[in-house]
C-alpha cells in the first residue's frame, strides 16, 4: 500500500476535544479490588513486619523462590520448604526514574532497581528501591553488581507490606 | 511434599485497591453523532442498508449483514410498541428503591433492534406486551444529544 | 519440544486493510473495526458472506472501557452469525490474532478467515497509563508506586550494561523508524529526526527516553487468511503464512535474564522449525521486528537470530537494516514511527509484509528483491513473543 493511500479515519486533537466539538458521553469506572495475597505471600507480608525475608525451596531442583511461591514451575510440583534469605544481595540492573505512577513529574528521582537477594536461587531478582546511590552513577553503570543491604522502616511501624523495606542502600 | 493451611485467618492477608482511571470518554462515531444530534432535535433516527433493505436501530454507520457503508437516516415512525419490559425494584447496589422503574425495549415496525427505556404515565397494572408508546422528550432548551434526552415513553391515548 | 509441522491447509494471506492511526480518532472501536475489514475485504476481492469465520483481537478492554469487548465488537468486526473468537495476549495480540486465524485454516476447520485487531487508547483519562498500572502484582510491585516504563527501562538498562551497548546507537533505531514511517500512510509520527534529538529528549526513566518510546494510538487493521484451494480462486499473488511461533516466559519478570528475550528465541526457533528455515540470518530478507521501544528493535533481532547477541546495534550503525540495506527491519516505520494501537499494530506488521513480499509497498519496499519475511509483536507482561514467518 503506497503512501499516498487515503485511510479511513477522523482524527481529533486534545484541543477540539477541550472546546467541545467532539461529542461524547463519559463514565468513571468505579471498582474496587480486594487481592488475596495467598498462602505464601501471606507468610511473606508478615515476615516483612519481623524484619525478616522468607522464601520457599523446592527440593526436586533446589531452586529458592523470592517471593516464596507454593509450587515449583519448573518441577510443576509443590515447593517443600521455608527458608530465610538475607536482607542482602546484589544489583541486578537499575533506572533512574523522573515521572511517578501516573506519568507525572516527581520532586526528586528515584533510582529503582532489580536485587539478587543473597541466599535465593540466582536469577531470583525482586524490584525495589535504592537509597543513597548517586544517579550518576547508575548512568554510568557503576551501580551494575553493587553490594546492598535494605534499610528497614522501624518495627512499630511496619505493617506486613514490600514498603515495610524502605530501600535497599550500597554496603560500605 | 507440603502443603501448607493457614489456620491463623488474622494471618491471611488481603490487599485493598480500586481502579485508578479518572474517568472514561467514548466518542459518539459516526451514526453515534447522527443519532444524538437527531434526539436533540426531538427525532429518533434509524439508518438503512439499501443493499439488504435493513433498517437499524440505534443506527449503524455500516450493515452488519453485508458489511456496507450506510449513510441513508430517516426518522422512525411515531409509533413504537412495547416489545417486553420489566420492572426495576432495587439499584445497582441492591438498595431498595422508594418506586419501582419500569424498563422497556421498544420497537419500530420494520425496524431491526430498538430502544432500551423508561415506561412513565401508566399503572403497573395497565402494562401489557405489545403496548403502543411514544417518546417524551425533554424541553428542546434542555437537551444534551444523551439517551435521556427522552425522558421516558407513555401509552398513546386512542 | 515435539511439534506437528504437516497440517491439512497451506494457508494464504490475500487482502489487509487499516485506518489511520492516530492519538485520538472520532470513530467508535466498532466503527474502526468495520473500517479495516471493509478495506480487507475490498482488497482480497471478497464480499462479508464470503467469509467463514472472524478472529478478533484487541489488548485489555480497559483501554477501550468496555468490558467483554470482544462480543461488543462483533458486527463491526463482521462476525456476526459466524464462529467469532477473540484473542488477548497483551501486545502480542495483533500477531497472535494472525497466529488464531491460522489455525483455522491450516486445520481445514475453515477456508477464509477474517482477522481483525482494533484498540482505542483514547478513552482513558488522564492519560492510558493509568491502565497500565493494574498489570503489575499489587502485593510486590504496585505499592512502590511502579510505572509501566521502569520495567523496560530496566531490562533497557541490563541489555546495554551486558553488551555494553551505547545510548547513541539505540537512538539510531528511533531516527530510522520515524524516518521510514514518513511513507506510511497510516502514520502517526513519521519525521525527520536525529540521533541528538533522541538523547535531548525529556529523560523519562533513564535510560529511556521522550522519543524512544512510540506513541499511544487509536487504530484498526484486518487480513484475511485462506487455504491454498480459494487463494488461488481471488489472487495470483498470495502471500504464504509458512511458520507460525509463540511462547511465554515467567510473569515473574524480575526472575528472567532481561538482556536476551529467550521467549522470543523459542517462539522464533518453533516458526522457523515449520518454516524449514536453518539460517535466518540469511534466510531473512525483510523483517518486521516489535519495537514499541527502539531498544525493543535490537532485542528483539537477537531473539529471533537475526542477529548475534549483542551484534544488533552494530548493524544498525552500519545501515544493514535500513530499506536499501542487507536486511531491513521495520521498513513501515514501525510502532515508533506509524503508532501502537496495540493489537492493531500487529496487524500493521504483517500488513507491512504481506505488502513488502508481493511489491506493493510503494515508496518503503525494500531494494533487494524480498521472497521470505518475519512479523513479530511482544507482549503480556513483557513475557510472550508471536511470530509468522511469510513467503511469496
Amino acid at each position: 500500500m503506497d503512501k499516498n493511500v487515503k485511510l479511513p479515519g477522523t482524527p481529533y486533537s486534545s484541543d477540539d476535544f477541550k472546546k467541545g466539538k467532539i461529542p461524547y458521553v463519559e463514565d468513571v469506572p468505579k471498582a474496587r479490588y480486594t487481592w488475596s495475597a495467598g498462602i505464601a505471600m501471606s507468610r511473606f507480608l508478615e515476615e516483612l513486619k519481623n524484619g525478616r525475608i522468607i522464601a520457599r525451596k523446592c527440593h526436586e531442583c533446589g531452586r529458592v523462590y523470592v517471593p516464596p511461591r507454593m509450587f515449583c514451575s519448573y518441577c510443576f510440583r509443590p515447593t517443600d520448604e521455608w527458608v530465610y534469605v538475607k536482607d542482602t544481595g546484589r544489583v541486578n540492573t537499575a533506572v533512574v526514574s523522573y515521572i511517578g505512577a501516573d506519568r507525572g513529574k516527581l520532586g526528586e528521582p528515584l533510582v529503582v532497581a532489580v536485587i539478587e537477594l543473597d541466599g535465593a536461587s540466582e536469577g531470583m531478582g525482586i524490584l525495589h528501591k535504592l537509597g543513597n546511590v548517586d544517579p550518576e552513577d547508575v548512568k554510568n553503570r557503576k551501580v551494575f553488581n553493587m553490594r546492598v543491604k535494605a534499610v528497614w522502616k522501624k518495627p512499630e511501624e511496619r505493617e506486613g507490606a514490600i514498603t515495610d523495606i524502605l530501600y535497599f542502600e550500597p554496603i560500605e | 511434599m507440603s502443603i501448607d493451611k493457614i489456620r491463623d485467618l488474622k494471618s491471611a492477608k488481603v490487599i485493598p485497591g480500586d481502579m485508578e482511571v479518572g474517568k472514561y470518554v467514548y466518542t459518539l462515531g459516526l451514526a453515534g453523532e447522527k443519532f444524538f444530534n437527531g434526539l436533540k432535535n426531538g427525532k429518533i433516527l434509524a439508518s438503512t442498508c439499501k443493499k439488504c433493505g435493513i433498517t437499524y436501530l440505534p443506527p449503524k454507520a455500516y450493515c452488519e449483514e453485508c458489511h456496507g457503508a450506510i449513510d441513508e437516516y430517516s426518522e422512525v415512525g411515531k409509533i413504537g410498541m412495547v416489545y417486553s419490559y420489566t420492572i426495576q425494584y432495587v439499584d445497582g447496589s441492591g438498595k431498595k428503591l422508594d418506586e419501582g422503574v419500569i424498563w422497556a425495549l421498544i420497537k419500530y415496525e420494520g425496524v431491526r433492534g430498538g430502544i432500551v427505556h423508561k415506561l412513565g404515565e401508566v399503572d403497573y397494572d395497565q402494562l401489557y406486551i405489545g403496548m403502543l408508546v411514544e417518546p417524551v422528550f425533554k424541553k428542546k432548551a434542555e437537551r444534551e444529544g444523551k439517551i435521556t434526552d427522552i425522558l421516558y415513553f407513555r401509552p398513546i391515548k386512542p | 519440544m515435539r511439534m506437528n509441522i504437516h497440517f491439512k491447509n497451506r494457508v494464504a494471506c490475500i487482502g489487509a486493510g487499516l485506518t489511520l492511526f492516530r492519538r485520538r480518532l472520532f470513530e467508535t472501536p466498532r466503527e474502526l473495526a468495520w473500517e479495516a475489514a471493509k478495506q480487507a475485504l475490498e482488497n482480497a476481492g471478497m464480499e462479508l458472506k464470503d467469509i467463514d469465520c472472524v478472529v478478533f483481537g484487541s489488548a485489555p478492554d480497559a483501554f477501550d472501557g468496555i468490558h467483554m469487548q470482544g462480543e461488543y465488537m462483533v458486527d463491526g468486526a463482521g462476525g456476526y452469525k459466524k464462529p467469532f473468537t477473540r484473542v488477548y495476549v497483551g501486545g502480542g495480540t495483533g500477531v497472535f490474532s494472525v497466529i488464531a486465524g491460522w489455525w483455522h485454516v491450516a486445520s481445514g476447520l475453515c477456508d477464509k478467515v477474517l482477522v481483525v485487531a482494533e484498540e482505542k487508547m483514547s478513552p482513558a483519562l488522564p492519560h492510558p497509563q493509568y491502565v497500565f498500572h493494574h498489570i503489575f502484582d499489587p502485593i510486590t510491585d504496585k505499592p512502590l508506586g511502579v510505572n509501566l516504563i521502569w520495567i523496560f527501562a530496566l531490562e533497557m538498562h541490563r541489555y546495554m550494561y551486558k553488551y555494553n551497548i551505547k545510548k547513541e546507537d539505540i537512538a539510531l533505531v528511533s531516527v530510522k523508524n520515524k524516518r521510514n514511517a514518513l511513507d506510511h500512510p497510516a502514520a502517526q509520527l513519521g519525521a525527520k529526526i536525529t540521533v541528538e534529538d533522541v538523547l535531548n529528549s525529556e529523560v523519562l526513566v533513564w535510560p529511556v527516553q521522550r522519543l524512544d518510546i512510540s506513541p499511544v494510538s487509536d487504530g484498526a487493521g484486518a487480513l484475511i487468511l485462506t487455504s491454498e484451494e480459494y487463494a488461488k480462486q481471488y489472487t495470483d499473488t498470495p502471500v504464504w503464512i509458512d511458520g507460525v511461533g509463540w511462547n511465554l516466559d515467567t510473569t515473574y519478570w524480575t526472575n528472567r535474564d532481561l538482556a536476551f528475550p529467550k521467549y522470543l528465541y523459542y517462539a522464533g526457533k518453533m516458526a522457523y522449525k515449520m518454516a524449514g528455515i536453518h539460517n535466518p540470518r540469511k534466510e531473512i530478507d525483510v523483517a518486521e521486528v516489535y519495537d514499541p521501544f527502539d531498544y525493543k528493535e535490537l532485542h528483539h533481532m537477537e531473539g529471533l537470530q537475526l542477529a548475534r547477541k549483542g551484534e544488533a546495534p552494530i548493524l544498525t550503525r552500519e545501515g544493514v537494516t535500513e530499506r536499501d540495506g542487507d536486511l531491513p527491519i521495520n521498513p513501515s516505520g514501525g510502532l515508533l514511527g506509524v503508532g501502537n494501537p496495540i493489537a492493531a499494530a500487529g496487524i500493521m506488521k504483517v500488513a507491512e509484509i504481506f505488502w513488502q513480499l508481493r511489491k506493493e509497498a510503494g515508496k518503503r519496499q525494500v531494494a533487494k528483491d524480498p521472497t521470505t519475511g518475519l512479523a513479530q509483536a511482544w507482549g503480556d507482561l513483557m513475557q510472550i513473543g508471536t511470530v509468522v514467518v511469510m513467503r511469496v
